[in-house]
């Protein structure tokens, strides 16, 4: 039986499977031409921004154009003597060019950074070039060593040459409160100086025991929410989805009046003679204020998954587990715990995830020891304008969020997240 | 939740303190949101309850901060209440025209790639709003969009559309796709067959997406900062710069018509998820 003679036609006499394949394929285009101008749109606004992101943290191109010469004739230099003759004349046209197009200072700052003292060895180079102080036809070895004790120095020229590769990694070391040092090897910086880890620990602290907190206080919630009557419910429901839809700043304005120290909150603990008057204890400007605020703040998005998942459990299973002898401790842990695991994960990673990258609160209630890894960013932003470095601990940031997506896509499902 | 007459004393006990713990979780939620409400009222410039408004005397009540919401001058809510409104607004036109076709592709068994396109199309929502606002700023300033409404509102779109495509694939998902071919059968055009069989049917949760979109863009403020000049601020930078400089009383005044606002999305959105649900033929 050959497979011709079983062939189905279409009345236009192509073979069916052909024709289905085609339509299939015309329905495929069909969706996927739905799906492209929002796919696009985010490709272009936001995608694509956040790979800029990401080469904006290792561009180190500027020194590379700006003493082209010096790194060519650098290539063969061993970097244990002063280098040749070659080099210093490259790098001496090299400068003349920048100090024409005013761009000495840029170089300057950028090698200060590489190695302290550069500033004031390239202004002294600058002044003798303006005044045309170098002859060319003389050795320019000499006459710039004599510039300044420091062009004598080979440290000073090898840290010229680190500079040389168009990309570097500082900026993510320094995030890290790392560098390379001379030997092209990763350093700690001073203790006194290692403030970003401390940032680093203290977000994921914060944003840890804030999903704790949020869990020991969601759980029995979400349950009491999934158990009672519709009727009861349904009132209880707003006091979790009424301040969903509320401003967070809304919401971090009210920790702050009550959290102050004439606050309601701290009027409270005096009138049940907690505290004495006069010692009203600090709770905002700290840990404290930053770990009560987010955690209101954050509990409904653990309240809601876990209540999604807590209504699709039969009460009759508790009952079984009750009537086969166990407690009804043993019966919650056995059986219906286990079974409420794929919310818990759920709420869990959510609050999580958005607990790490948390900024306006703890900004506001946080105080000098309350801010976190955001507040960085931000601060780089803004006000030091150092943007790489900004970018380079973003991507950072959103490299540990990506882990914890993933996990959360593998544990539940993306399909799975509910809204309201 | 009554117990039976049978229960064990440590039960009993256990039961009553979960019911305290309960009752403390829920004033810890609503709480906070109740204290604004008579602090601004307050007759005098604290932030505290004055002696006679634990007294509930008349006079330490005032509207004076409503009025200075609406007449002061030199404040600018007026300006900013202007602008958030424009911005919520068409960033939510935007996200729900945007997300609302995406969902459709992306609910059709035919759609290719469907988990990759997923996740890129609700990586805004799952992406810390501070990396977010870094990259949103990047293109914006290379675009010449900063500080201009119309950047915010596409950064708002960029922000808004994750959650119009999770609610309309949502309903999309109980969706009795033999109605629309029998649209087809009887001659109706795609573009017709969308609006008037699909549409009315999928529209709660459109309409639920796009309260989520809204909500997100007028409560949005990390963007906003980086993106906005001084014309373009909004109600939350407003209050962001309020509450880092001095809490005035006015920015009660101005988070208890939120909450107001707040409360009256809440309902419309309860009332759209149920009838929605009853649409979708899921009884509870």
């Amino acid at each position: 039986m050959s497979s011709e003679t079983k062939q189905i036609l279409t009345t236009d006499g192509i073979p069916l499977e052909i024709s289905l394949k085609k339509a299939e394929r015309k329905n495929k285009i069909k969706a996927f031409l739905l799906v492209a101008p929002l796919l696009l749109f985010l490709i272009i606004t936001y995608i694509f921004p956040i790979g800029e992101m990401f080469t904006r943290s290792i561009d180190d191109k500027m020194i590379t154009n700006m003493l082209p010469k010096t790194f060519k004739s650098m290539e063969t230099w061993d970097g244990k003597e002063l280098p040749t003759e070659e080099v210093f004349a490259s790098f001496l046209s090299d400068f003349k060019i920048l100090v024409d197009k005013k761009e000495h200072g840029k170089l300057a700052q950028r090698l200060n950074k590489e190695k302290n003292g550069f500033n004031t060895i390239t202004k002294k180079l600058f002044r003798q070039v303006k005044r045309n102080k170098i002859d060319e036809t003389q050795s320019i070895k000499e006459q710039i060593m004599k510039v300044h004790k420091r062009w004598r120095n080979v440290e000073y020229w090898q840290a010229i040459k680190r500079t040389a590769p168009p990309y570097t990694s500082a900026k993510y070391l320094k995030a890290m409160d790392m560098y390379l040092n001379e030997d092209n090897k990763i350093t700690q910086v001073s203790e006194d100086r290692r403030i970003h880890r401390i940032l680093w620990l203290r977000t994921v602290e914060v944003a840890f025991f804030v999903t704790v907190f949020c869990f020991l206080m969601g759980y029995p919630i979400a349950h009491l929410l999934a158990t009672l009557p519709m009727k009861y419910s349904n009132l209880l429901m707003i006091c979790v989805l009424l301040p969903f839809w509320t401003s967070l700043l809304v919401r971090t304005a009210s920790w702050m009046i009550l959290l102050q120290q004439q606050g309601v909150v701290n009027d409270f603990f005096v009138m049940i003679g907690l505290v004495s008057d006069d010692n009203r204890p600090e709770m905002m400007y700290n840990k404290v204020g930053t770990y009560v605020a987010m955690t209101q703040i954050l509990l409904p998005f653990m309240v809601l998954p876990l209540y999604s998942v807590m209504k699709t459990i039969s009460p009759s299973l508790m009952r079984a587990g009750k009537s086969l002898g166990g407690t009804p401790f043993v019966a919650f842990w056995k059986v219906y715990f286990p079974l409420t695991i794929p919310g818990i994960g759920a709420g869990c990673l959510l609050v999580f995830i958005l607990a790490i990258g948390y900024y306006i609160t703890p900004a506001l209630v946080g105080g000098a020891s309350g801010t976190l890894i955001s507040n960085q960013i931000a601060y780089h932003m803004k006000t030091t304008l150092d943007w790489s470095f900004a970018s380079a601990m973003g991507l950072m940031l959103l490299g540990g969020v990506l882990v914890i997506y993933w996990l959360y896509n593998k544990l539940v499902g993306v399909d799975n997240i509910k809204l309201g | 939740m009554a117990l039976p007459k049978y229960t064990e004393t440590r039960y009993r006990i256990w039961h009553y303190f979960y019911i305290a713990i309960c009752t403390f979780v829920f004033i810890f939620l609503i709480a906070p949101l109740f204290v604004i409400f008579p602090l601004s009222f307050n007759a005098e410039e604290f932030l505290v309850f004055s002696e006679g408004m634990k007294n509930l005397d008349p006079d330490a009540f005032s509207l004076r901060w409503y009025k200075d919401m609406v007449y002061g001058t030199k404040n600018p809510w007026g300006l900013a209440a202007k602008n958030s409104f424009i911005i919520a607004i068409f960033a939510t036109l935007g996200s729900v025209i945007l997300g609302t076709v995406a969902a459709l592709g992306l609910s059709s068994r035919h759609m290719p790639f469907k988990g990759i396109i997923m996740a890129t199309l609700i990586s805004p929502m799952i992406v810390p709003l501070i990396i977010s606002g870094v990259a949103i700023f990047f293109f914006m300033a290379k675009a010449g969009l900063a500080a201009t409404h119309t950047g915010i509102i596409l950064a708002h779109i960029i922000l808004g559309t994750p959650f119009v495509v999770i609610t309309v694939t949502a309903t999309l998902s109980g969706f009795d796709h033999s109605v629309t071919r029998a649209a087809a059968s009887l001659g109706s055009n795609p573009v017709n067959t969308f609006m008037k069989v699909t549409l009315p049917l999928i529209l709660p949760g459109v309409i639920s997406g796009g309260l989520f979109a809204f909500v997100t863009s007028f409560d949005e403020v990390v963007v906003v900062l980086f993106l906005a000049g001084l014309e373009n601020t909004t109600i939350p930078v407003q209050m962001w710069t309020g509450l880092r400089e001095q809490l005035s009383p006015t920015i009660l005044a101005v988070a208890t018509c939120l909450i107001v606002l707040s409360t009256l999305i809440l309902i419309s959105a309860e009332l759209l998820r149920r009838r929605s649900e009853r649409l979708r033929g899921i009884n509870r």
